[in-house]
């Protein structure tokens, strides 16, 4: 096991390990496609990876900085429509994970990527009151709503801070397991829904029952005080905490070679 | 049927103040010239429909051409926000923006059903997010089969649709090759048509499950060689990445815009 890396890198890595070569992936732009080609390019090199402009089963060599690069099509297997790909592929349920990143995230793993709030009214707080106000206008949904309920279960990652781990989000962009944590019961056509959330300082699991996230792992050297200290909820620890394990030093150089391959390829680009 | 004409021409003839106009390509040919065209010819009050309005939105919302965006994801990708389009709904600078905002599968779904002739789109979408609070035309109806519940929007039936593609045959027909988005749909559900393309050869030389738009389904085709960089075009040249990051700076600054907006559209000229 290595000893020498970031947080980063350990999210990264233990975000790659949640895949496996027999899935079918439908990946978000950045962390989410760093941590699904790592994943294809170290131990499951026959995963399906699929992106919302229409690749399937594309094996980029360098990562994209966008969701539809050159680099995703040619690499591809097949590029359909984006009207197909969410209806045919997504929809039609050909997809076991998706994968996703955040700006917010609460504690039923709601997530919101709309708008954050001027003002947090604890009473009147809802996403309505936050959309006419915003402090800060975020990207918005994207393919993120509908992946969130039509792919069979949802792994997130993003890193760990008050800002980003919030009580309740401003604004429910894409269902987690609602504002009451009950908003996948009775429907049978919606998908498990997120699963794990992979940060930079632990794995967080929704409770079986209550649908609370809760930590379920914690990265070497990381402290529970640590994680109480970035999360903006009481958070609650499940009762046999586990260690994630480190990076090895395979994963650690695969994935520092991705990077430099990305880097030197959008240079090489910059000097055309 | 497809005509060929100046950019200059096609969006003068093409697209009027007050229009709703489509400008496609999903991260791959976005149709750059086309976009600068508009300004330059200073159209107003333009209800702009995009899935993801990239950095053409942005020049066209700083440049002051915009009423209403429609929308399902408004970000530099990879790179940050579009501070254009931030200053408008934030600040109202230069002017009000009105917002309809989608995800990208309910706009996927709506332009499918404008090419359609459908009046709506349906799907299995929008569980439990907010955005059908503030998005009046997000609604849902029940399946009268199963008794699902089920989303629907109303098609996207544009005034213009605007696309660039790699190229045409001499009499006007389309090969759209690589990424292909909603080039198609976009094309067949908008009342007007303008096609921009890399460059007019003899024969497509198109395999048989090609996506290939007829001349007859476009209005008017334009050659507007690199007309979608800083986009990229399968097979002609690669996405400026470089440019995408330094748009950040330039559009961050509302001077340092206004006078990227002179210097690189307004006194560009045009093809």
């Amino acid at each position: 096991m290595a000893t020498n890396y970031t947080s980063t890198e350990m999210m990264t890595i233990t975000a790659a390990r949640s895949l496996s070569s027999h899935m079918t992936c439908f990946v978000g732009i950045g962390l989410p496609s760093e941590a699904a080609n790592v994943a294809r390019m170290t131990h499951a090199p026959d995963i399906t990876l699929i992106y919302e402009s229409g690749t399937i089963q594309t094996q980029p060599k360098i990562l994209p900085l966008s969701i539809g690069d050159g680099e995703l099509c040619e690499s591809a297997l097949t590029t359909v429509s984006v009207p197909e790909m969410f209806r045919y592929w997504l929809q039609g349920g050909h997809v076991d994970v998706g994968f996703l990143g955040t700006a917010q995230i609460d504690k039923y793993a709601n997530l919101n990527t709309t708008v954050i709030a001027t003002k947090y009214d604890k009473n009147g707080k809802n996403g309505k009151q936050s959309y006419a106000h915003p402090r800060v206008r975020l990207p918005g949904g994207g393919g993120a709503p509908e992946i969130s309920t039509n792919a069979k279960e949802v792994f997130i990652t993003v890193k760990h801070s008050t800002r980003t781990f919030v009580e309740e989000v401003d604004f429910v962009t894409t269902v987690g397991f609602g504002r009451d944590g009950k908003a996948r019961d009775n429907l049978p056509q919606v998908g498990l829904g997120p699963t794990a959330v992979i940060t930079d300082l632990c794995i967080l699991k929704p409770h079986p029952q209550t649908k609370e996230l809760i930590v379920v792992s914690l990265h070497p050297c990381v402290s529970r005080d640590q994680v109480i200290e970035a999360t903006g909820w009481q958070i609650k620890f499940a009762d046999t905490l586990s260690t994630t394990k480190a990076p090895s030093d395979i994963e650690l150089e695969i994935l520092r070679d991705l990077k430099a391959r990305t880097e030197k390829a959008h240079n090489q680009q910059e000097d055309q | 049927m497809a005509t060929f004409m100046s950019l200059a021409q096609a969006i003068e003839a093409g697209v009027k103040n007050g229009n709703s106009v489509a400008m496609e390509g999903f991260t791959h040919l976005i149709p750059f010239a086309a976009g600068h065209e508009i300004i330059r010819q200073k159209k107003q009050n333009l209800t702009l429909i995009r899935m993801t309005p990239d950095l053409i939105y942005d020049q066209l919302v700083g440049a002051g051409c915009v009423k209403t965006l429609v929308f399902s994801w408004g970000g530099n990708p990879g790179v940050g926000s579009l501070h254009r389009v931030r200053d408008a709904i934030q600040n109202g600078f230069p002017k009000d923006l009105e917002t309809v905002e989608h995800s990208h599968a309910a706009m996927a779904n709506a332009y499918e059903a404008g090419a359609a002739g459908l009046p709506m789109a349906v799907f299995r979408g929008y569980i439990g997010s907010e955005l059908s609070d503030v998005n009046d035309q997000i609604k849902f109806i029940t399946c009268p089969f199963t008794s699902e519940k089920l989303a629907c929007v109303p098609a996207i039936k544009p005034d213009v649709g605007i696309i660039h593609a790699q190229k045409a045959d001499r009499q006007g027909n389309v090969l759209i090759e690589g990424i292909i988005g909603v080039q198609k749909e976009v094309v067949l559900s908008a009342k007007h048509s303008i096609v921009t393309v890399e460059e007019v050869v003899d024969k497509l030389d198109a395999h048989p499950n090609s996506c290939v738009l007829p001349a007859w389904t476009v209005d008017s085709i334009v050659v507007a060689k690199g007309g979608a960089h800083p986009s990229y075009a399968h097979g002609y040249y690669m996405r400026d990445n470089q440019y995408y990051k330094n748009w950040d700076a330039i559009s961050r600054d509302r001077e340092s815009f206004s006078q990227w907006l002179q210097s690189e559209v307004l006194q560009a000229g045009g093809q």
